[in-house]
Order: C-alpha cells, then sequence, then structure tokens
C-alpha cells in the first residue's frame, strides 16, 4: 500500500469512526434532557428511568467520542502537515470555537452524570440542556471547517501562500449552512433510529413495557422530523454543490457527458472505461431538474474536466446511491410513523411496525458514513478544493502504512468491544431499572 | 495580542499538567497500590477527566491556529513518538471508562485495568521525549537526510528519555498529593502519604538527573538556568516547598488544601522558570535556528479572532469547571 493511499484511508478509518459517536454525542443529551423533562412534568418513573439507563451508555459513548476526536486532532497534522501549514491559521477559528463548546459539553455532561441526587432537580436538567446546546454547536463549528475545504474562502492564494486571510469569511463559507444542517438532521436521524431500533427490538423479545415503549416514541419523534426534512436539506445541498463542485455531483451521478435534459440514475454501477452506467434506473430529466430546477436545464458532466482532476466515480456514486436509499427509506418510515401515531396509533404496537423500525436500526449510521464518503470522495485530488492536491498534503515521512496498520487494528477492537458492552449494558436494564421489568 | 495568547497557552500547558498529570499519575498510583486503592483512584478521577485531558487539545488548537508552522513541523518529525501518545490516549481513555461503566465485574476487568495502568506509564514519559525533543535542537527538516536522522534521532536519545522519566514522576507526585485528600480511610491515607513523599524524592532526582543528561547531550540548561534571574528564583522557592509540604504530609490531620496549594505552586513555579528560559523559542533546529512564537505566528486577523473565541471560552469554561468539582464533592442525598 502506498503512504498516499495509507494516509487516505487511515483519515477515513478514524474520521468513520469518530463520526458514530460524535452524532450520538449531539443526539443523546437531546433526547435525555427532553426524557428527564417529561419526568419532571409528570412524576412517572418510567422518564426517569429511561434517562438514566441512556446515560449510562452515553457516559460510554462520549468518552469513546473525546479520546477519538482528540486522536483526530493530531492526526490532521501527523498525516497532512503541509495542508495544516496552510489551512491551520485559516479554519483554527472555528476549530477553537469547537474546542470551548466541546469543553462546556465536557464540564456539562460532567455535571449531568455525576450530580444526580445532589442537585436541584430543575438546575440537573438545565446542565443536560447545556450538555444538548453545546454539542449540536460543537458539531456545527467543525462541519464548517470541513465546508471551508470543499469551498475555501477567506483567503488569498500567491504563489503556494495564503495571505489576506480572513478567518470569519473562511468559517462562514459557501457550503457551511447547507453542510451543518445536512450533518445535524443525519445525526438526529441515525441516533433516533438507532435507540428507536433497539428498544423496539426489546420489545420484540421481551414483550411490550411503558420503558421500551416510551423509549421508542421519544426517539421517534425527533428522528422522525429530522428524517422528514432531510430530504429537503438534501436538495438545498445538491443544488448547491451543483454550483460549486460541478466535477462532485458528476462524480455522484456519474454523468460523464455534458448534456440537456439529463437523466437522473437511480442505482447502477459506473464503467470508467467505457463511461457509461450499467444497470441503473433512469427518470428523463430528473437530474436536470434536481440539479437545476428546469428539466431541460444543462448539467457539467466529467467531460468538461481533465481526468487527473475526477473524483473516483464509482465509490462516490454507489456511497451516493446508498446514502439517498437510506435516507429516502427512514423519511417514508417516519411519514408512516406520523400518521400512525395522529390516526392509528394502534399499529404502533403491531408486530410488524416493530420489526420494520427493529430493521432501521443501522441505516441512519449507513447514510451518514455514505454521505461522509461523498463529500469527502466527491472533494478528490483535492484536500482544499481548487488550490491543493491530496497528495501535495502528505507527511514526507516514510512507512506511514505503519501507523495505518496499527491504528486500524485498534478501531476494529474498540469496535468490537464497545459492541459487546452495549449488549451487556442492554442485557441488564431489565435488573436496574423497575420499570423496564413490568410487562 | 500574541503576548495574551502565548499566556493563554501557558496557562493551559500548566493545567494541563496539573489535571492532566494529576489524572495520569492516579493510574501510576493505582499500579502501586492495591486493589482497595482502585475504587477510591476510579471515584476520583471518574467525573473529571474527560475534563482534564480537555487542555491538550485546547493546547493543540492554539498551537495549529497561531502557529501553524510549529505545529506541521512537530508533527511531521516526531510523527513516531506522537502516535505513540496517541495510542497511549487511546487505550488510557478507553480502558479506564469501559472499566468504569461496564455493569458486570468480571475476568475482563483485568484487561481494562492492565492497559489503563500500562498507557498511564507510557503517555507521560512520550509525553516528556516530545518536549525534550523541542528543547534539545537535534530536530532537522532536511528529508533528503535519513530515516532515522530525521524521525528518530531528535528523539530516542538519552535526554528526551530522562524528560519523559522525570514527567512520568512529576505526575505521581502531584497525583499522590492530590489523592492524600480524598479517602477516609486512615491506612489509605497513610500509603498515599508514604507515596507523596516517596515521589518527591523521585521528583527532584529525576530533576537532576534531566540537568545531568542536558549537560551530557551538549544542552546546557544549568548555564540558561543561572542566567536567568527569575527561573532561578522559582527554581530556589519551588524547592523551599518541599519541605513545607514534607511537614504537611506529616501532620496526623492533613491540611489538604495546603498540600494541594503547595504542589501546585511548585509545579507552576518550575514550569515558569522554564519558559523564561525558553522563551520565545518552540522548537530548536539543529541549524542553530529555532521557529519561535514570533517566526511563526499567524496573521494579525487570525490571532484576533483566536483571542476572542479564547477570552470568551474561558469566562465560560472557568466558573463551569470550578462548579463541576463542587458538585462532585457534594454528597449524594440518596
Amino acid at each position: 500500500m502506498n503512504d498516499l493511499l495509507a494516509a487516505r484511508t487511515q483519515m477515513a478509518f478514524s474520521l468513520g469512526f469518530h463520526i458514530i459517536f460524535a452524532c450520538i454525542g449531539m443526539t443523546m443529551p437531546v433526547l435525555m434532557a427532553f426524557s428527564e423533562w417529561r419526568w419532571l412534568r409528570t412524576g412517572k418513573e418510567v422518564f426517569l428511568d429511561i434517562t438514566k439507563a441512556w446515560s449510562k451508555g452515553v457516559a460510554i459513548f462520549f468518552a469513546v467520542g473525546a479520546v477519538s476526536g482528540t486522536v483526530l486532532s493530531f492526526e490532521l497534522g501527523l498525516l497532512w502537515p503541509n495542508f495544516m501549514q496552510h489551512a491551520g491559521a485559516i479554519i483554527g477559528m472555528p476549530f477553537s470555537w469547537e474546542g470551548t463548546a466541546f469543553f462546556v459539553e465536557a464540564i456539562a455532561l460532567g455535571i449531568f452524570l455525576y450530580g444526580w441526587n445532589k442537585l436541584n432537580k430543575w438546575i440537573h436538567w438545565a446542565s443536560g440542556v447545556i450538555v444538548s446546546i453545546s454539542g449540536v454547536i460543537s458539531g456545527i463549528f467543525v462541519v464548517s471547517a470541513n465546508a471551508w475545504m470543499n469551498s475555501p474562502s477567506g483567503f488569498d492564494w500567491v504563489n503556494g501562500q495564503a495571505i489576506n486571510i480572513d478567518p470569519v469569511k473562511a468559517m462562514f463559507n459557501a457550503a457551511w449552512l447547507e453542510q451543518s444542517i445536512h450533518m445535524t438532521l443525519a445525526a438526529f436521524i441515525a441516533t433516533s433510529f438507532a435507540v428507536a431500533g433497539v428498544h423496539a427490538y426489546l420489545i420484540l423479545r421481551k414483550g411490550a413495557n411503558a420503558f421500551h415503549s416510551q423509549a421508542v416514541k421519544t426517539a421517534l419523534i425527533f428522528g422522525s422530523v429530522a428524517a422528514v426534512l432531510q430530504p429537503f436539506s438534501g436538495d438545498f445541498s445538491a443544488k448547491d454543490v451543483a454550483k460549486r463542485q460541478p466535477e462532485k455531483l458528476a462524480a455522484l451521478e456519474a454523468l460523464y457527458k455534458t448534456g440537456n435534459h439529463v437523466e437522473l440514475l437511480i442505482g447502477g454501477i459506473p464503467d470508467n472505461n467505457e463511461e457509461k452506467v450499467n444497470y441503473a434506473i433512469r427518470v428523463p430529466g430528473g437530474l436536470s431538474y434536481l440539479a437545476k430546477g428546469d428539466a431541460n436545464a444543462e448539467v457539467t458532466g466529467l467531460d468538461k474536466f481533465a481526468k487527473e482532476d475526477w473524483p473516483p466515480v464509482t465509490i462516490t456514486h454507489i456511497a451516493f446511491q446508498l446514502m439517498v436509499a437510506s435516507g429516502f427509506f427512514l423519511a417514508f418510515v417516519s411519514v408512516l410513523y406520523l400518521i400512525f401515531s395522529v390516526k392509528w396509533r394502534q399499529v404502533l404496537m403491531k408486530k410488524w411496525w416493530l420489526i420494520l423500525i427493529a430493521c432501521t436500526t443501522p441505516l441512519g449510521f449507513l447514510a451518514v458514513e455514505a454521505g461522509w464518503t461523498v463529500t469527502e470522495t466527491g472533494r478528490q485530488p483535492w484536500i482544499i478544493y481548487g488550490i491543493m492536491r491530496t497528495k501535495d498534503a502528505v507527511s514526507p515521512m516514510p512507512g506511514l502504512h505503519y501507523s495505518f496498520y496499527v491504528i486500524t487494528l485498534v478501531y476494529i477492537l474498540l469496535s468490537l468491544i464497545i459492541i459487546w458492552l452495549m449488549k451487556r449494558q442492554i442485557k441488564y436494564i431489565s435488573q436496574y431499572y423497575r420499570t423496564a421489568n413490568e410487562t | 495580542m500574541l503576548t495574551i495568547i502565548i499566556i493563554i497557552l501557558a496557562i493551559a500547558f500548566i493545567l494541563y499538567t496539573l489535571l492532566g498529570g494529576a489524572d495520569f499519575g492516579a493510574g501510576i498510583i493505582e499500579s502501586l497500590a492495591g486493589r482497595r486503592e482502585e475504587v477510591t483512584i476510579s471515584k476520583a478521577i471518574a467525573p473529571v477527566w474527560e475534563a482534564n485531558h480537555v487542555w491538550l487539545i485546547l493546547a493543540v488548537v492554539i498551537l495549529f491556529t497561531a502557529f501553524p508552522m510549529v505545529y506541521s513541523s512537530l508533527s511531521t518529525v516526531l510523527h513516531i513518538p506522537l502516535m505513540i501518545v496517541l495510542l497511549g490516549i487511546i487505550s488510557r481513555g478507553t480502558a479506564f471508562t469501559f472499566r468504569h461503566y461496564d455493569v458486570v465485574l468480571d475476568k475482563s476487568h483485568k484487561y481494562y485495568t492492565l492497559l489503563f495502568r500500562v498507557s498511564s506509564f507510557v503517555t507521560p514519559i512520550f509525553l516528556g521525549i516530545i518536549l525534550g525533543a523541542m528543547m534539545l535542537g537535534r530536530i532537522t527538516f532536511d528529508t533528503s537526510r535519513s530515516f532515522y536522522e530525521v524521525f528518530m534521532a531528535p528523539w530516542l536519545n538519552i535526554f528526551c528519555f530522562s524528560m519523559g522519566i522525570f514527567a512520568t514522576c512529576l505526575f505521581a507526585y502531584i497525583s499522590a498529593i492530590f489523592l492524600v485528600g480524598e479517602t477516609k480511610i486512615d491506612r489509605e491515607r497513610k500509603m498515599y502519604v508514604r507515596l507523596s513523599k516517596r515521589f518527591m524524592i523521585g521528583t527532584m532526582l529525576t530533576g537532576l538527573l534531566v540537568f545531568t543528561m542536558a549537560s551530557v547531550s551538549g544542552h546546557n540548561l544549568v548555564k540558561q538556568f543561572s542566567q536567568s534571574i527569575t527561573s532561578i528564583v522559582t527554581l530556589v522557592v519551588a524547592t523551599v516547598l518541599c519541605p513545607v509540604i514534607w511537614h504537611f504530609l506529616n501532620k496526623e490531620k492533613n491540611k489538604t488544601v495546603y498540600l494541594r496549594i503547595g504542589v501546585s505552586l511548585q509545579v507552576t513555579l518550575v514550569l515558569i522558570g522554564w519558559f523564561y528560559i525558553q522563551f520565545p523559542v518552540l522548537i530548536k533546529l539543529n541549524n542553530g535556528t529555532s521557529l519561535t512564537f514570533f517566526n511563526t505566528q499567524a496573521p494579525y486577523a487570525t490571532l484576533y479572532q483566536l483571542l476572542i473565541a479564547l477570552i470568551v471560552g474561558l469566562i465560560v469554561i472557568i466558573p463551569g469547571f470550578v462548579y463541576l468539582f463542587r458538585v462532585f464533592k457534594i454528597k449524594s442525598n440518596e
């Protein structure tokens, strides 16, 4: 494995690992604070038990997220020193705000986890609200730093040096808003459906009780609203990408030739030699309409770009299809959920419905991973779009692939342990919480 | 403005040494203590360890925003020790969390504990090594030289290693003093007192070792210290504090607060003394030049924005931190 590929893969694994915990860290505090609020309002023990049971899991996820985030802050330099040397002064600002928000989050979470029975109930709840707010904000800051890589602004690039740096302009670059909205919604969808799915599975296994059904309900309230909004945010993003990074749009749609009235491909496997896509469902004029709002509009294809500037088409296209498919499936389930919870509440306890919800457990995270693959692979060969190539940013140290082997091994091991630990946590829920025992 | 950022960086560094140090040290102390102490130690560090380590993230963020050249150079030439530190941070944090939150007590706890303890030793050693490499002046960016010369020699030497040992001893010392106030059990308290004394002596000896190894390696620390009045004064005061702390350790009723203030003062003074001789150099290179705060600073606009973020951050964080520590000291109502 060559060093550039090793560094890219190591970064991909580290980010792919961290993003799961980041999503959980953004969403779970909101769910917990909401559940605790319902306990404070209704006095029903079941909401307290749910909050406490969740907080045990969150403590583990948060710690792993904090650790894997620390790793990333070093890896940026260890793997891409030349990138950080130029980008540090430009996008350091969102990172420093993120650091602040994360610090607040860590402190408030400490108070939340260890403050049970020590604090006034409403103050305890307020600490949960602070965790929620700072968690979402810190996520947005990091995403805005990533958005800058897609849409670099706030500096002039002269002879390989950044001058006239304006960090504020860099942070509020053209892509920050749509990427932040898309990611925040994605975090809520992924985490909420995973939580709902696990509790639905437990109902199927052990029979229904207030604990699990309220847990499913709480999670789905947030998950379904976010999932219904997500396609709109996706549309907003796609139109923006079409404008800013036409080759990325061309790669994710596997559009080799520029044209008018371009068809939208659903699924399909790109063939880069023949420059065509096999086995796809084709919607005439679909892409022109989605990207430009007009079924006859021209959409730029990869033929307008030198081959050395092409993103890897196959990976980008397939990842995009995976993201859209899981996203739409979850949006569909969410619409059903919203209809059922207004009109036919009895359906929500039916076996087929619970099986459906249990099946959605991994889908949101699949969409998140696929979506990041799209945005990161789709930006290649650039690390800073149009400014610096990834191959020019990589560390000159020979033997980077050894780091890659070690880090990969560690992350695989950690993932296995976490899955095993969560299984144990879930197994013991009914021993610790009275309301989880009732049927 | 640069000055304020440097001061905040220095504060973050001092706080990380104290809080992060106490945290790493807890793992070391735990290895030397018995099974029962494991409970006290876990309870003492569990609520605060994540927040303690955010000081490191803060320092890293300041470094790559305000002095990007320093950050990128360090992470290039010191890739290997930094990687080891990272592995230490991963295994330590996760092993501790898994041990603390796992609902079942079984054989797996043994592995977590082992991993937690080993990484509590390894990480500080390599943190010390990295710091040593920044001071020593064997770093080169000439990648045409051999792999060993560029990526190994700057840190793989006796001076850096002595810095590592010193950092480890210092962390254990800070932690032992901190733990004296964390237990009500008399037998346990006596043990922490004993360990505090041992590590106090250990820290002084390894401190001397650092000076000796510096001279051996051609980096005359003694001369540098003797040329700065401030540095001499801080070192002398820090040393004078040793018998004072020793005295309080011998008191039957320990004045925990005095102990903690004493050790914090010592650490702060030694670090300030060291900052004085080091300033403004961040990395000394083998060709005699250095990367300093001045020749690597980011443009004005960046420093300005960073400073706003830092000031707002500190206004929010410091009271939050104090509150967290206080909440943790409140007895549970149950």
